[in-house]
């Protein structure tokens, strides 16, 4: 995984898995605190004590269509070799919060990526699921949800790629903007 | 144009887009479009699925393909990663493996467009891997 929001694109991949109908990712970057963390949380199936147990074991996946689950596995350590850790709390028939904590200005972190593009290929990916998208840069955040999205396009289909291409740019513009704003 | 920043500017320019025909309407068949799944689970990934599903997003509006992208997770072919499944309306899935964005635009050009087969279609599998 070159950055982080291949990871980001990984993890909700799990949330869906789950059978989540709503799915909230945030990110943010504070390097004024010298932080970045990204989150994911669903309203899935969730996990018991003993699969959360089990979660960072690489050997452990409750697929059947392989025997191997790397996926947390693989973001706990890029977490923990950049200074930070990975935290999830999960509840049985609730849903899931992963958080995923990084320092900001260590070596070993990956760059955080594309993650406008990376929101838009899973909105449009799944129209029956709604997510919402918080974006924070120090201070300042940004805030979307294709709930809002589907009522300012009339309900328009989000997977058109039109559409899909002025959502990144609406999402990008306003990511830009926040740093813009703080730049010291 | 400016850059769309607000609702209200995606709202406006999506009606400038609405009378140039150029979006769907919303009471689109989905079983009447050619359904693409990009296989997006860690080994897809890390393989370069994201790349080839631009690839193909890019591509399908290029050649105003009426088709809708989505994403799958694990099929058990981890070893042929990145893998697309396409189904044409009315035809079987396919499954075509090692997909880079040279292959992603031969699929949509020989494949979607032409009826044409081309190299590295995984043969049907009904049972995990």
């Amino acid at each position: 995984m070159n950055d982080l929001s291949l990871h980001l694109l990984d993890i909700v991949q799990n949330s869906l898995a789950a059978g989540a109908t709503f799915i909230t990712v945030r990110i943010e970057e504070n390097p004024r605190k010298n932080f970045l963390t990204m989150s994911v949380e669903d309203n899935g199936c969730g996990m018991n004590d003993e699969q959360l147990q089990k979660l960072s074991d690489p050997f452990f996946t409750s697929r059947t269509t392989r025997r191997v689950g790397l996926g947390v596995p693989l973001l706990r350590q890029t977490a923990e070799q950049s200074g930070g850790k990975l935290e999830v709390v999960s509840r049985p028939g609730k849903g899931t919060c992963l958080t995923a904590r990084f320092q900001y200005d260590h070596l070993d972190r990956p760059p955080l990526g594309d993650v406008a593009n990376a929101m838009v290929l899973m909105i449009s990916a799944n129209p029956g699921v709604d997510f919402a998208y918080k974006y924070s840069y120090n201070e300042n955040s940004y805030e979307i949800t294709t709930l809002q999205l589907r009522d300012a396009l009339d309900g328009a289909p989000l997977n058109d790629m039109n559409i899909m291409e002025m959502i990144e740019e609406m999402i990008k513009e306003n990511q830009n903007d926040l740093k813009v704003c703080q730049i010291e | 144009m400016t850059k769309i920043k607000s609702l209200d500017d995606l709202r406006q320019k999506k009606q400038q887009l609405e009378q140039s025909m150029e979006i769907r309407e919303k009471s689109d068949h989905p079983e009447s479009l050619v359904q693409i799944k990009v296989a997006m689970a860690t080994c897809g990934i890390a393989s370069g699925a994201r790349t080839v599903m631009n690839a193909l997003v890019e591509k399908i509006k290029k050649e105003n393909v009426p088709a809708v992208v989505t994403q799958t997770g694990c099929m058990g072919y981890c070893y042929a990663e990145p893998t697309v499944e396409v189904t044409k309306p009315g035809f079987d899935p396919v499954v075509f493996s090692y997909v880079d964005v040279k292959k992603a635009e031969e699929i949509v050009d020989k494949y979607i467009l032409n009826n044409e087969l081309i190299d590295g279609i995984i043969p049907p599998n009904y049972q995990t891997i």
